[in-house]
């Protein structure tokens, strides 16, 4: 068995769900999902072993493509966050009913087997193929069933077709340019070039401007905050969960890698950037009155540290980047779902319209402060693991750079506790808050187990990542 | 040479059907023959060594041009499939257009297997004489013998032009025989009409081709002629004539001289920019197309600049451009089939009534902008890789912005189909339409899978 089986199974479930009709549909969905995820633990544990999982075949002849996929741990670790935030997904989507729900999962289950090949791909076309792929499903999940007036979700979510497509056309450029010195997309032979300073700097440009976008670093941010807003919450998790940890891996795996010396030269600027872009979101946080928009732009300020871990290039920025990537992937995915519980009863965003909530349902209280506080990084969740790791690497780098990127602590817990204490806090609200579902306590409690999991007891995930980031640290030093 | 005697053999059949009453039966019989015709074509691909027969120094029959002509054959496959339901109404005269579109594909492959100039000439002529009286043909429709007349008046005018160049060129050399022609080209000495006269042929194709700054025919003749000629048009033809430029430049001189590229660098430019930023405005559907068709012009210029290897590339964006625009047009022609105009607002609630050709709409709108896994992204990809190699790379990124901002028509319509809610109840839909669509959007995405399929053709 090879990392092939989880990307067909993924494909077949897709396919399925929208053959089973609308009213199987979640179902169907949520076993393929939880087939996905079993398999890759399986797959985890061959990888362990040392068995090799490795797929590689030939696809095209002209151009010179390879269905070439590898798993790392970088990538292993990546596909089981997509493998385990897909099934969460879904679960937490029973409680709503969607028009034409065989389609709806259809394209969840698509876009999930987009990221997962993104993530598994080592052959540039192959990857930028499913990098694109995974802009189409999230484009009409978006689309046709999100929420607020259907013009200005229009415009939003247009938006953000283009800017991402036109970041990633440049991206293309840089492969059409690679592939003809090479003949092939393989990233192992894009090391083996020798490319001048000039040519990496318009490479790694072209890179970034893809990922900026994707991630997104500002000032490429503009089409977030309204996207998340207007995007039915399974799009917004699939979106601020999944998808821009592909722009964050990508940088990993393919930016520095194949322009290191520009990523060297350029490094004050990115982490400069990315940690401008961790208080410029923090700030922003602040003054917001829509609750899925304060978390966008909470999502801002933290990926903008996870870009300055990686624009360290040393050992411990990119292992924190990485820690952080899957503890901001779990918590982000169950505080968008503690909003959209709330929808579910206020059938409101509005900050303001929120409150008094405790008083009504104390377990839903409690669940939801521990995720503010695993989002602020307490010690004792994985975000704090994530968090302290890019922190030190960037007090090696320069000690000015901590302190700036060191405001994501301060103001976060700022934003992320004053909202706690509109939402739920202060008198009784005068509407009754319904109480919470099974489903929705297991839900949180499977998000908030990981994270308690693995922030008092990191080392599983450090095992995995670790060798991956030596290896790419070679490269880069190459 | 066989494919094109047993093309007009079958136009010959089709104006006889009408005398012995056999109608009924000529659509079906049609697209059988075609059928043959295509297995023909591909046939003399695969003997090797028949396939350069020369046919009295007038047809070379090679894999180019095999290549070219089964893309033109499955074509009129299609077009001719659809003109069964579209001229449902005036059955007295289904065997007129359908003869017309059977010597319409005669002078096609005619113009991607000449050896002479004069071939070349007449089969553009039997190409644009049909074009003419097909853009006409709503005989009782204003718009349409306005369309018809203009493109007449236009296309003869370019044609003129040809001529002109090719007596020049005759003039120079004292042959119309390609193959002379070539081989005189590589020596010096050649007067200065010689040039001229490449350069007015090259006018008159670009012409045929709508690329800026000739291409203000393009909207107003798309949008007044019947919507199955002006699919015709933007998607045979100009693969036509694209196909027949690149072969007549590739065949005539040894490479284009710097000055000669970068006026097609600046035209490729100018094409994409002024069709896309055209099309964003438009309300009406023809003319958007029109207007996209002119970028993909654009684009196809490109293969231009790799004068000596780009015909696998050329080939395959035009399988790819055309097979979508196929597609598109399959689900066009049901839309508006009893409406009076073309506006997009038709297409509202599209996805809801009819989800299946709203998908193939979609999937041929996302090929076209250049979307993985559709053909239309490696089509472009190929241009670009291979734009890159000449190094104009500077076309390269103008092209990128222009993908960019294709995006933002295409996506008009789906957001049209797919937000908006439907005006109107889903009305009967004939199977050719679902079959047209489906197959041509299926074999956009085979190809976009297994490219060599298209570019092994060639190479």
């Amino acid at each position: 068995m090879d990392v092939t089986t989880i990307l067909i199974l993924l494909l077949v479930g897709a396919i399925a769900t929208y053959f089973s009709g609308d009213k199987l549909a979640s179902k169907v969905a949520l076993f393929f999902s939880v087939a996905t995820l079993g398999v890759s633990l399986y797959l985890l544990n061959e990888f362990s072993k040392g068995e090799t999982i490795n797929y590689l075949g030939e696809w095209m002849e002209y151009p010179k493509v390879y269905l070439a996929l590898q798993a790392d741990g970088l990538s292993m670790l990546m596909v089981l966050l997509t493998t385990a935030l897909t099934p969460i997904i879904i679960f937490s989507s029973l409680g709503n009913t969607y028009s034409n729900a065989k389609s709806f999962y259809a394209l969840v289950l698509f876009m999930s087997f987009a990221m997962t090949g993104t993530f598994l791909a080592v052959d540039g076309l192959l990857y930028y193929i499913f990098w694109e792929l995974a802009l189409i499903p999230i484009y009409f999940i978006a689309l046709i069933w999100g929420n607020g007036d259907a013009d200005k979700r229009k415009k939003a979510v247009v938006k953000f077709f283009i800017y991402t497509l036109a970041g990633s056309l440049f991206m293309l450029v840089a492969f059409a340019y690679l592939y003809q010195k090479t003949n092939n997309f393989l990233l192992g032979d894009f090391f083996n070039l020798r490319l001048s300073a000039t040519e990496q700097f318009w490479i790694f440009a072209a890179f970034f401007l893809a990922y900026a976008i994707k991630i997104p670093l500002i000032p490429f941010h503009t089409w977030q905050a309204k996207v998340y807003q207007k995007a039915p919450t399974v799009g917004t998790m699939l979106l601020s969960g999944i998808m821009l940890k592909m722009g964050l891996y990508s940088v990993i795996r393919w930016q520095i890698q194949i322009a290191p010396q520009a990523a060297k030269t350029l490094m004050p600027y990115l982490i400069g950037l990315s940690i401008a872009g961790v208080i410029y979101g923090s700030i922003i946080a602040l003054r917001q009155k829509d609750l899925k928009k304060l978390l966008a732009y909470s999502s801002l300020a933290h990926v903008g540290l996870i870009a300055a871990g990686c624009y360290t290039l040393t050992l411990d920025g990119l292992n924190g980047a990485v820690y952080q990537m899957i503890a901001h992937g779990f918590v982000i995915v169950g505080l968008f779902f503690v909003a959209e519980i709330i929808h579910r009863r206020y059938e409101t965003r509005e900050i303001s319209a929120m409150g008094g909530i405790r008083s009504q349902s104390p377990k839903f209280t409690s669940l939801f402060m521990i995720l503010v506080l695993a989002s602020v990084a307490l010690p004792g969740t994985y975000n704090f693991v994530g968090e302290f790791t890019v922190l030190y690497s960037l007090s090696q780098v320069n000690i000015w750079f901590a302190v700036f990127g060191g405001t994501t602590i301060i103001l976060g817990a700022y934003y992320m506790l004053k909202m706690f204490q509109n939402v739920m806090l202060g008198e009784t609200n005068t509407k009754v808050f319904a109480s919470i579902t099974t489903n929705e306590i297991i839900t949180l409690v499977i998000i908030i187990a990981f994270l308690l999991f693995f922030g008092l007891y990191p080392k599983p995930i450090t095992d995995l990542v670790n060798p991956a980031i030596k290896d790419i640290l070679i490269h880069i030093n190459r | 040479m066989q494919t094109l005697i047993a093309i007009s053999a079958l136009g010959v059949f089709c104006l006889l059907a009408e005398i012995f009453n056999l109608r009924k039966a000529l659509v079906p019989v049609t697209i059988v023959g075609l059928l043959a015709i295509l297995g023909i074509t591909l046939n003399l691909w695969s003997i090797d060594s028949s396939i350069d027969e020369q046919y009295k120094s007038m047809i070379v029959f090679d894999k180019f041009s095999a290549g070219f002509s089964s893309l033109f054959i499955i074509l009129t496959i299609f077009l001719i499939a659809l003109s069964h339901d579209v001229y449902k109404d005036h059955q007295t005269k289904i065997s007129d257009f359908i003869t017309i579109k059977v010597f319409l594909l005669a002078g096609a492959v005619a113009m991607v297997s000449f050896s002479n100039l004069s071939m070349f000439f007449i089969g553009i002529e039997i190409l644009s004489i049909a074009l003419y009286i097909l853009a006409a043909s709503k005989r009782l429709d204003l718009k349409s013998n306005e369309a018809g007349m203009k493109y007449f008046l236009m296309g003869s005018f370019a044609s003129g032009i040809i001529l002109f160049g090719i007596c020049l060129i005759y003039g120079a050399t004292g042959y119309f025989d390609v193959a002379e022609i070539y081989a005189l080209s590589q020596g010096a000495g050649l007067p200065i009409w010689f040039p001229i006269g490449i350069t007015l042929m090259i006018i008159g194709m670009l012409f045929k081709i709508a690329a800026v700054p000739f291409h203000f025919w393009a909207p107003d003749v798309y949008e007044g002629s019947p919507a199955i000629t002006t699919a015709l048009m933007s998607t045979l033809a100009k693969v036509v004539a694209m196909a027949t430029l690149y072969k007549l430049l590739s065949g005539l001189t040894v490479g284009l001289t710097y000055n000669f590229e970068i006026i097609i660098v600046i035209v490729s430019i100018a094409s994409m920019t002024v069709g896309n930023i055209m099309a964003l405005r438009q309300k009406n559907v023809k003319r958007m197309l029109a207007f996209s068709g002119i970028s993909h012009a654009g684009f196809m210029l490109m293969a231009l600049l790799s004068l000596t290897n780009a015909a696998s590339t050329l080939l395959y964006y035009t399988s790819a451009y055309a097979l979508a625009g196929m597609a598109s047009f399959a689900v066009i022609i049901y839309v508006t089939k009893n409406k009076d105009n073309e506006d997009i607002i038709n297409f509202n609630g599209l996805g809801k009534t009819n989800p299946l050709l709203a998908a193939v709409l979609t999937a041929s709108l996302l090929s076209m902008a250049g979307i993985p896994i559709f053909s239309g992204f490696f089509a472009k990809f190929m241009l670009f890789t291979q734009t890159i190699k000449a190094e104009y790379l500077v076309v390269v990124i103008a092209g990128v912005i222009n993908s960019i901002i294709s995006v933002g028509y295409y996506f008009k319509l789906i957001l049209a189909m797919y937000t908006k809610e439907a005006t109107e109840e889903k009305q009967a839909t004939p199977f050719v339409y679902y079959a047209v669509g489906v197959i041509s959007i299926v074999l956009n995405i085979i190809i976009g899978l297994y490219p060599s399929l298209v570019t092994n053709l060639i190479n």
